[in-house]
């Protein structure tokens, strides 16, 4: 198809093929990847797993990762990173996601109310750290709490298709039973497989997951690879229980959450948007992004918390600070994320 | 009601603002044409949206559809069907889709396939030269005289204001060229001759600019003269001729939409310094008596890339295309209610004034045309040019 597409480019220039096969089915796009919004299911009072068929260039996933798709509301397009539940080998090729609905979101109400068949999607890069090792490791511990279960639902459903839930244990936390994402599923596989073994922590009645209760949940914890995912709280303490008590190296880390103004601010400055021609003054605390939405210019933009690259833009001169870690960063033709960043004194940015 | 009050201000600020408003009433009509867009930018939603893809989908259908007919254009039929339908596509890709998709118009999805910064059309100007003759030159110095080189594009006296040379006395000859050549005359405008000839830009900027050009050339060559009259077998030949064909009708039809933009007898031209240090007041009211629109039914204004709406257009270059003709009562409300005028006339009317000027100002002399009085409401869209100044038209 690429092939072909480029065979055919002087046919169609200044355009190409696919602006003519979009038209007619959005999948068949080469430029963009795209889905289908296959269906919508509710998982919980207020999270829906959407299934999506992913256009042929899917480049497949490992179990753990996150994608970026960017979602057409009202006539914008929004971008957001969800972990994908989905097993990476599915049959038939679909994937899916689990969004927990914020009310006052953007997204996830679209999806929870709005979005159903037929939804068109787009997708971008497959990214993530936080996978399962392949082989498996032998013995594993799987902790979460709330939606943090999403990336793990997917390393789960893995080890089932390869028979490999043998010694597993998973310890999740949420408000109560019916509060817990991918409930049944989970129970089901407890029930059908002697080597996984889950423990629900139900806080409403039993209070919160710490790591004084790891010796009673699973007293051979620091022999275990461990992959935690969920809110910062629970991460930063268990981090540190290992850090004191374990082998930190066998802990991985999901972090959903990415906090801005944990770091040192900054004294702000001037940002030259150079293809806008345009100049703002920030202060230490506000990213470009926002100071340049806060002059009226339309500047590119995804999930706003640093994951997506969508706001990328090409520092021509100056320096800037991650807002998420308070380092300061940049050098010319770098390309930093306006959305995290803050100027630190006067910086150009083709934008 | 502003021309009949005599404020001390008014006295002071010599010489007076042409509309014949006080400087407050300017400020006030700014203020208001400003609310204006900000209600329309707050209200951009899904039906923009569908509207752009529909008409870009359209536009693809059109220009494969004239493609497939033309590979049949050794019959008549085919050939005129072909040829037709293929104008109407490369119409709508350069003015109702390309020339406001660059605008950044619809810059607000955030989708990058419809966006400014990524798009490309099918015409001589490279997307980035053109952005800036247009976008930024054209667009902020709107008819003031030096600075805005779309008056006349600097080969053709439009305003009686611009000295007299005897190349115009050719003029209304090689307007008939640029006419059919339009694209071709706007790649090497964009290049700013003038400043080339004043040094003000560098060989360097020279070169890129004609690499720019030759490659859409050589893409236009490839595809219209070369790949698809090859594809079209026996019918080579005459695909050629109506690819040319289509190239022509696409020129001259936006050689005359963009004509009736600024030319018209009704618009307001302006001097340096009457611009300089100018409130966003003034800057708007230059844009709204500086431009003309043309009367028409739907059908038309989109074929004209909503050019028609020039004035809403000039007011708004940012605002989606469609939503001009929808907040066209609003600006003739503002107009009335402050006795602005509102330019505008059928096509014919509009594009026999500009054919008359180009005329009438190929030679030495000439002066400035009666412009409209304060829109009434009543009036239109049957209007007359009000008489403003009794001296009437240029002898």
């Amino acid at each position: 198809m690429r092939r072909l597409a480029r065979a055919t480019r002087p046919l169609a220039s200044p355009f190409e093929l696919d602006d003519y096969l979009e038209q007619m089915n959005p999948l068949w796009s080469t430029r963009e990847l795209r889905g289908r919004i296959e269906r919508v299911d509710r998982e919980t009072a207020d999270a829906v797993t959407v299934t999506i068929r992913p256009g042929h260039d899917w480049p497949g996933h490992d179990p753990g990762q996150f994608v970026r798709i960017g979602f057409d509301i009202n006539g914008v397009r929004h971008w957001r990173a969800y972990s994908l539940t989905s097993d990476p080998d599915r049959q038939d090729g679909y994937i899916s996601i689990t969004v927990k609905t914020v009310n006052e979101g953007k997204v996830s109400p679209f999806l929870a109310q709005e979005a159903g068949p037929g939804t068109i999607v787009t997708l971008s890069d497959v990214e993530g750290e936080y996978v399962l090792s392949h082989p498996p490791p032998e013995k594993l511990l799987f902790i979460s709490a709330g939606s943090g279960v999403t990336p793990i639902m997917s390393m789960l459903r893995h080890l089932e298709r390869g028979q490999a839930l043998v010694d597993v244990v998973h310890l999740h936390s949420a408000k109560d039973e019916d509060d817990v994402i991918f409930g049944e599923q989970l129970r089901g596989m407890a029930e059908r497989y002697e080597g996984f073994r889950l423990h629900e922590q139900h806080t409403r009645e039993m209070g919160r997951m710490g790591p004084d209760d790891l010796d009673d949940l699973c007293a051979d914890w620091r022999e275990r690879v461990v992959y935690l995912s969920g809110p910062a709280g629970l991460i930063d303490a268990l981090e540190e229980h290992w850090e004191e008590h374990g082998d930190k190296s066998l802990l991985n880390i999901e972090r959903f959450q990415i906090k801005l103004g944990t770091g040192e601010n900054g004294e702000g400055g001037t940002i030259l948007f150079k293809a806008s021609d345009w100049q703002a003054e920030a202060d230490g605390e506000t990213p470009i992004l926002v100071a340049g939405e806060e002059q009226g210019l339309e500047l590119p933009y995804g999930c706003r918390e640093g994951i997506c690259h969508t706001c990328v833009g090409e520092l021509c001169s100056g320096r800037v600070r991650d807002l998420r870690t308070g380092g300061v960063y940049g050098s010319e033709g770098e390309m930093i994320r306006t959305c995290i960043s803050a100027p630190e004194g006067e910086v150009e940015i083709n934008l | 009601m502003a021309t009949e009050t005599t404020s001390p201000q008014r006295e002071e600020r010599a010489p007076q603002h042409p509309t014949g408003l006080t400087p407050e009433e300017i400020e006030a009509v700014g203020r208001e044409f400003q609310a204006l867009h900000d209600e329309v930018f707050a209200d951009l939603g899904e039906r923009d949206a569908q509207y752009i893809r529909n008409i870009i989908r359209l536009q693809r259908n059109l220009a494969l559809g004239g493609r497939l007919m033309l590979l049949f254009s050794i019959f008549p039929p085919a050939w005129l069907a072909g040829t037709a339908t293929l104008s109407l596509a490369k119409i709508l890709e350069n003015m109702e889709i390309g020339h406001n998709v660059m605008h950044g118009q619809w810059d607000w999805m955030n989708d990058p396939d419809i966006n400014s910064s990524t798009w490309d059309w099918d015409t001589a100007s490279t997307a980035e030269a053109w952005k800036h003759s247009h976008n930024y030159i054209h667009h902020t110095f709107t008819n003031i005289r030096g600075k805005d080189k779309d008056l006349g594009y600097e080969i053709m006296r439009i305003d009686p204001e611009q000295p007299w040379h005897p190349v115009y006395l050719l003029q209304p000859i090689y307007n008939l060229a640029l006419m059919a050549f339009f694209e071709w005359g706007v790649a090497v405008h964009d290049m700013d001759i003038e400043a080339i000839r004043a040094g003000e830009k560098g060989w360097k900027a020279v070169w890129t600019d004609l690499k720019g050009i030759a490659g859409k050339m050589r893409a236009q060559v490839v595809k219209d003269y070369i790949g698809w009259p090859l594809l079209s077998g026996v019918s080579a030949p005459t695909t050629l001729a109506a690819n040319f064909t289509a190239n022509i009708v696409r020129n001259v039809w936006a050689h005359s939409i963009i004509f009736c933009g600024h030319f018209p007898d009704q618009c307001h031209t302006f001097s340096e310094e009457e611009c300089e240090d100018e409130t966003l007041g003034e800057t708007y009211v230059r844009q709204l008596i500086g431009a003309a629109n043309i009367d028409g039914s739907p059908l038309f204004h989109v074929l004209s890339g909503n050019l028609g709406w020039q004035v809403e257009h000039h007011l708004y270059p940012d605002i989606p295309s469609t939503r001009y003709g929808e907040i066209g009562p609003r600006v003739r409300e503002i107009c009335e209610r402050y006795g602005l005028p509102y330019n505008t006339g059928p096509l014919w009317q509009q594009l026999a004034m500009v054919h008359r000027t180009i005329l009438r100002l190929a030679f030495p002399g000439g002066g400035p045309r009666a412009k409209p009085g304060p829109f009434k409401h009543e009036d239109y869209p049957n209007r007359r040019v009000a008489a403003a100044d009794g001296d009437g038209h240029a002898g």
